[in-house]
């Protein structure tokens, strides 16, 4: 019989998980805990600048991996700082387990120092949360907490341990559990059978069928399968921002994203389709735009492992509710049984209209300018270009994020890592460094922006700390550019608090942290200055890239309209 | 339209904190609420009425299910059930109000439960409507106070809401 202390049942439990990294900061509440992981050498813990970023480190890698990502934060504002990442994580479905300490089960009420209510204060974003109560439920808890995040549709976790059950002279006997079972929670392990024949003979009736997958396929480990299936019926795909890399970004049959800066003929097809395949999607405003509108001759059919996502927004013709691999991995079985056949003509039909909506004005147009100033989408270009699509990028909010997402070609799931949901700034920086950490071999590129590099721009330390040779594609256009394209075109060009007139040199403040710093400037000196930066493979390099301060993203929905009402450019739209 | 949901959940701290956390967080409203242990301690059962039209009622149903600690959920008014009140009203009795009232109550098949010189505390236990009733029969410038339980309900026939 193994006798543990409560602090070290936390750490030796994590261990027991699998658990290599985790990212976080200590504090009083958490002190024992602190002691219990000094004296051991299984658990590698990070130590942040901010627990904010610790959270966005544990959801970078989360979304790299497909595993859990673990923060260990003190009570009280060590708890608090964690809600942003946390609800970052809760609005894109990322798995996370987060402990916080507590102040001692007998002072809970009593305001003490650094007390707050963190299983109260984060309620609403969590998947669901633990308060401890002893010492020898932190095994059981910690396991089912982690079998919470990682299952079904995924979330993050919280675990709140009073100081007093970390008490490192308490021992209890320890057991890790190998499985959980909750009688309350058992998440779907396949689609209906007989909804997935249906499912499949309306996809082979349809005239103009297209694919809209999302989030659901990368966190379900779908790609293959939606590539395959996408493959054998020629269908049309179309990703959500969340769901790129889900098919191939290379690829003909990818129309490029959809939504409110979707491509134009991913926007027009989606409109005009009679049949959608939704996968592991949730109809999200800003894909739909004017929900009335939405696709007026489509049928639906939605696949998705959370029944509350299925008919919320937009009614499913036939809905599947499970798991999004096993549910393709059956309908491709029942092709392979080749009882129907494709709708030849009417395919061929479809591709050749999708083609001329394609030709007619490319998937981003954009105008180059004269040469004389680097323009946002050129620098994603050649960024796609010389990391030859395979990094790991991961990005902030605003214009540098949907540059990304529309210039970027990624290929393979997992590699584009953002935060779609809830729109963190700061997210990008300190979600690259949880992905370098886990995947040290691999090229891991943060693009972000002025504003949002400096919501978290205190990890550069960290960055050092921990030799985390990351590559920040910093697109300065000296204003916070979403913010001023809604006011240029809905506010008549008031630039209501949208830029920064005393940035910092951000090579010096790069070269301060004591990494390279590289300052873009003119088209030319972008791809030698790219090369240059990923040819320096043991530091962190920071390029600070002047852009074209006017340039807006487009396409871009015109609000309330269907689908196809889009601005192509300022002075253009459908 | 107005239903009655019923929630069968593990009976654990916070757990009610997040069905009611839930219906303030998605903007669902909440009509009447009541909830107690079963005849398993482990288990809580809650009936909540709400007001919404169907395809609000879907989403609150299947957001409930979510719910970690929810067991089950159904929504009673989509079959046939039963559902009571149970409530307290204490009001003026003097005079020639005293033999009204018991009156009033007998004809609502309720009982007096409390008497003192000048109040009785009236019990009365059926739908919710009855209970409206009541107090409009009796007239308010004679209560002095309400007690409501909010709304129980349980299916008609052999259904049964359980593990």
């Amino acid at each position: 019989m193994e006798l543990l202390s409560g602090a070290e049942m936390v750490i030796r439990a994590l261990a027991d998980e699998g658990v290599e990294y985790i990212y976080g900061y200590p504090g009083g509440a958490l002190l024992h805990v602190y002691d219990a992981l000094f004296q051991q050498n299984k658990v590698t813990h990070i130590l942040v600048r901010h627990e904010q970023a610790a959270t966005h480190m544990a959801d970078g890698y989360a979304r790299a991996s497909g595993k859990a990502g673990v923060v260990l934060v003190t009570s009280g504002p060590g708890a608090t700082n964690t809600i942003t990442g946390i609800a970052t994580a809760y609005m894109d479905s990322v798995p996370m387990v987060i402990i916080s300490g507590q102040v001692p089960s007998d002072f809970i009420g009593t305001d003490m120092f650094q007390e707050t209510d963190m299983v109260g204060i984060s309620r609403p974003i969590v998947k669901h949360s633990f308060l401890v109560k002893q010492a020898q439920d932190i095994p059981a808890t910690i396991k089912k907490a982690f079998h919470i995040a990682q299952s079904g549709r995924p979330g993050p976790v919280v675990v709140d341990i009073p100081k007093d059950i970390t008490n490192p002279s308490d021992k209890y006997e320890y057991i890790y559990p190998k499985k959980v079972k909750l009688r309350s929670y058992t998440p779907p392990l396949k689609g209906h059978s007989g909804q997935i024949r249906k499912a499949l003979n309306m996809l082979l009736e349809a005239k103009r069928p297209i694919i809209y997958s999302g989030g659901g396929v990368i966190l379900g480990k779908a790609a293959n399968e939606l590539t395959q299936l996408a493959k054998q019926l020629r269908l049309p795909v179309t990703n959500t921002l969340m769901g790129l890399g889900g098919f191939p970004g290379t690829d003909n049959q990818f129309l490029g994203m959809l939504g409110m800066h979707g491509s134009y003929s991913a926007n027009l097809a989606m409109h005009h389709s009679d049949l959608i395949l939704a996968v592991g999607v949730r109809f999200d405003d800003r894909v739909t735009n004017g929900i009335s509108k939405f696709c007026p001759t489509a049928k639906i059919i939605h696949i998705d492992i959370d029944p509350a996502s299925i008919s919320k927004n937009v009614r499913a013709d036939i809905p599947i509710v499970g798991p999004v691999q096993p549910v393709l991995s059956e309908m491709l079985s029942l092709l392979k049984e080749g009882k129907s056949a494709l709708n030849e003509e009417a395919i061929n039909a479809w591709w050749k209209q999708i083609e001329e909506w394609r030709s007619s004005r490319g998937t981003f147009p954009y105008d180059k300018g004269d040469g004389s100033v680097i323009k946002s989408q050129m620098v994603i270009e050649t960024l796609c270009e010389v990391t030859k699509g395979k990094a790991y990028v991961t990005s902030d909010v605003g214009q540098h994020q949907m540059f990304t997402a529309q210039y970027y070609k990624f290929d393979k799931p997992n590699h584009w890592i953002n935060s779609g949901g809830l729109g963190t700034m700061g997210f990008g920086l300190p979600s690259a460094m949880g992905v370098k950490l886990s995947f040290p071999d691999e090229m891991v590129v943060c693009v972000t922006g002025e504003g949002s590099i400096q919501m978290n721009i205190q990890e550069l330390s960290t960055c050092m700390q921990y030799d985390l040779p990351i590559k920040i594609i910093n697109l300065n256009n000296q204003a916070l550019g979403m913010v001023r394209q809604w006011q240029d075109m809905q506010y008549n060009s008031r630039y209501s608090h949208s830029y920064m007139d005393s940035l910092p040199d951000f090579v010096k403040l790069a070269e301060a942290y004591g990494h390279v710093g590289i300052r873009v400037e003119k088209p030319e000196e972008l791809k030698p200055a790219m090369e240059k930066a990923l040819s320096i493979k043991d530091r962190l390099v920071f390029l600070d890239i002047r852009v074209d301060p006017n340039e807006h993203v487009y396409p871009m929905q015109i609000k309330d309209g269907s689908m196809r009402d889009m601005w192509l450019s300022k002075t253009e739209r459908t | 339209m107005r239903h009655i949901i019923s929630v069968l959940m593990e009976n654990e701290p916070g757990a009610l904190s997040r069905v009611v956390g839930l219906f303030a967080q998605r903007n669902y409203n909440i009509e009447s609420l009541n909830v107690a242990p079963t005849e398993d301690a482990t288990l809580s059962r809650l009936t909540l009425t709400t007001i919404g039209a169907d395809h609000k009622i879907e989403q609150i149903t299947k957001q409930l299910n979510k719910l970690i600690d929810v067991v089950k959920v159904v929504d009673l008014t989509e079959g046939a059930h039963i559902e009571r009140e149970l409530m307290f009203v204490k009001v003026k009795a003097t005079g020639g109000q005293r033999a009204e009232v018991k009156r009033t109550t007998d004809i609502f098949r309720g009982q007096i439960v409390d008497v003192t010189a000048n109040t009785y505390v009236v019990q009365l236990a059926g739908d919710s409507a009855k209970l409206d009733a009541f107090i409009q029969a009796i007239g308010s410038s004679t209560v002095l106070e309400v007690v409501r339980t909010g709304v129980s309900g349980i299916a008609r026939g052999e259904k049964v809401l359980s593990l």
